[in-house]
């Protein structure tokens, strides 16, 4: 199989009330990406987008085929693809795979989400389109309790108190916070104390205001080549070591699993697995912390963490830039912001500029960084991992 | 290859405050809300059959903000079930104060009723949803 390179990266600003359409902030960032990888719009083969619910935001579907277009890569095979939360890794993923295939050697892939055109509930209502629509949204479904679910019986699995385990999830949106505000491109950039999240109004129990991403409009692009090609074209490209993809049914029927996520074990381990790594040998993380027990979760079905100790690994400075496991050194879903369908390649920049090592200016280089993981999961469990190497 | 237990077959029964599963003549497991497929070992060879609709509380959470259409009803709290046959349900929790669950209310007996969604612009009609009564 051969090797497929990150050889160029764009990402806007994650923000509220962009004032750019989807397809504008698509294409500035598309065309920083081109411009990084040294690329034409001529030589891109394929555009492969992750785009949740443009339909809803901006009543505007299909917009791969606008997007490719409008940044003159004309006529060429557009694709959008869909998995809530996880649709731009996936985008990432599929332009990884025709390229070991050998069908395409340079292919654009790219993420937009303008969410914050939705008024709270009816965002509320889209996000939620994703549950089950027969047998589970119409309970009142919201994605808020269903992790506030999820916590309730993590605190109960793993006899860790609420209240405990509340203050670690605290700890966790305080770090982001943190380093969001070392982030040129993060949405929220405002200090965040314990107190302020548990004092924040209440979501979804035991989920409050500060344990919840925000909504975000944002776009990130990347540009893949193979090896070969990627070498010619720039003088640093990140490789794709391993990625991983995984599903599920809806919630009720993980029974056998919660509060583990199964689709997440799974997806990354066949990204450890193609990479030939192990949990152990990644240095940089950035994973789905939609909510801050979703962020303990994830890190645990990762391999970083046993199960029930990731909350008090983060209290103890094991995921800061100089931690054991260095996690979401970009402040995350939570501060650096969620514009769904761009998440997920926002991910694969970040994870790339820090095995360049360009983050040193900003105060958040993970000094020596060689190998990355990102990790995004839509709706019930639609997982995709994607492992990144310095060289 | 027909569907063994179709959404309007299962609503139409929930309305009735009947619960109907199917169960795997392969593997004996119960799938329930319905899947095409055994939820088990993934066969087809299923009987549909009525479960009792008691179980246990697994989780809850309670909702201080909800999805459009869904506002007149807060707070209300949400949980999932693990039933007397095996498989977990989500549903509602009623006859009690929203505000005043706890975690104590994890594996506590509970009992099946019923609660109409009417319809919103985004569902593909009304919907019978699965509505749980703590056993005091």
């Amino acid at each position: 199989m051969r090797r497929v390179a990150v050889i160029g990266t764009g990402h806007s600003k994650f923000m509220f009330n962009s004032e750019k359409t989807s397809t504008e902030m698509m294409a500035e960032t598309a065309l920083d990406a081109l411009r990084e990888a040294n690329v034409q719009p001529k030589d891109v083969q394929a555009f492969f987008l992750g785009n949740a619910w443009g339909d809803f935001e901006e009543g505007q579907a299909t917009l791969q085929t606008y997007i490719a277009n409008e940044i003159g890569c004309f006529n060429i095979p557009a694709t959008r693809v869909e998995g809530a939360c996880s649709s731009g890794t996936m985008a990432a993923r599929e332009a990884f795979v025709w390229i070991t295939s050998g069908l395409y050697d340079i292919v654009l892939v790219g993420g937009v989400e303008r969410a914050t055109t939705l008024p709270v509930p009816l965002a509320t209502r889209v996000f939620a389109t994703c549950a089950d629509s027969r047998y589970e949204y119409p309970l009142g479904f919201i994605y808020p309790a269903s992790f506030g679910m999820l916590c309730h019986l993590y605190s109960k699995t793993h006899g860790i108190p609420l209240p405990r385990l509340k203050e670690m999830m605290a700890g966790v949106s305080v770090q982001s916070h943190e380093y969001a505000m070392k982030n040129p491109y993060a949405q929220i950039q405002k200090p965040l104390t314990k107190e302020d999240v548990l004092n924040s109004p209440m979501i979804a129990t035991p989920l409050q205001l500060h344990d919840c991403c925000p909504f975000t409009d944002g776009a990130a692009a990347i540009v893949l080549a193979a090896e070969d090609i990627a070498k010619k074209l720039v003088e640093k490209p990140v490789y794709i070591a391993g990625v991983g993809q995984a599903s599920a049914g809806r919630i009720s029927s993980q029974a056998d699993y919660y509060p583990r996520i199964r689709a997440r074990e799974l997806s990354s381990q066949q990204a450890y697995k193609m990479a030939g790594l192990t949990p152990q040998d990644i240095d940089v993380c950035e994973l789905h912390d939609c909510f801050s027990i979703a962020a303990i979760i994830a890190a645990e079905c990762l391999g970083f963490f046993e199960f029930g100790t990731a909350g008090a690994a983060w209290e103890k400075g094991a995921t800061r830039a100089d931690g054991k496991i260095p996690i979401n050194i970009s402040g995350g879903l939570k501060a650096k912001g969620h514009p769904v369908g761009a998440t997920g390649v926002g991910q694969i920049c970040e994870i790339t500029y820090q095995l360049r090592g360009q983050l040193a200016e900003q105060g958040r280089q993970v000094e020596g960084a060689k190998y990355g993981i990102t990790d995004t999961m839509g709706a019930d469990g639609v997982v995709t991992n994607v492992i990144l190497a310095a060289q | 290859m027909e569907y063994k237990l179709p959404f309007k077959e299962y609503d139409k029964a929930l309305r009735k405050n009947k619960l109907m599963g199917l169960q795997c003549r392969d593997c004996g497991k119960v799938t329930c809300p319905p899947t095409m497929a055994c939820s088990g070992c993934g066969g087809t060879n299923l009987d549909v059959r009525q479960l009792t609709g008691a179980g246990k509380v697994v989780t809850f959470s309670t909702c201080y903000v909800a999805a459009r259409g869904h506002e007149a009803e807060l707070p209300y709290t949400v949980v999932l079930i693990e039933l007397d046959e095996g498989p977990w349900i989500m549903g509602n929790l009623i006859d009690i104060d929203p505000r005043k669950v706890t975690m104590d209310v994890i594996g506590k007996r509970a009992t099946l009723s019923y609660k109409v969604f009417p319809r919103d612009e985004f569902s593909a009609g009304d919907a019978a949803r699965p509505a749980f009564c703590i056993l005091r």
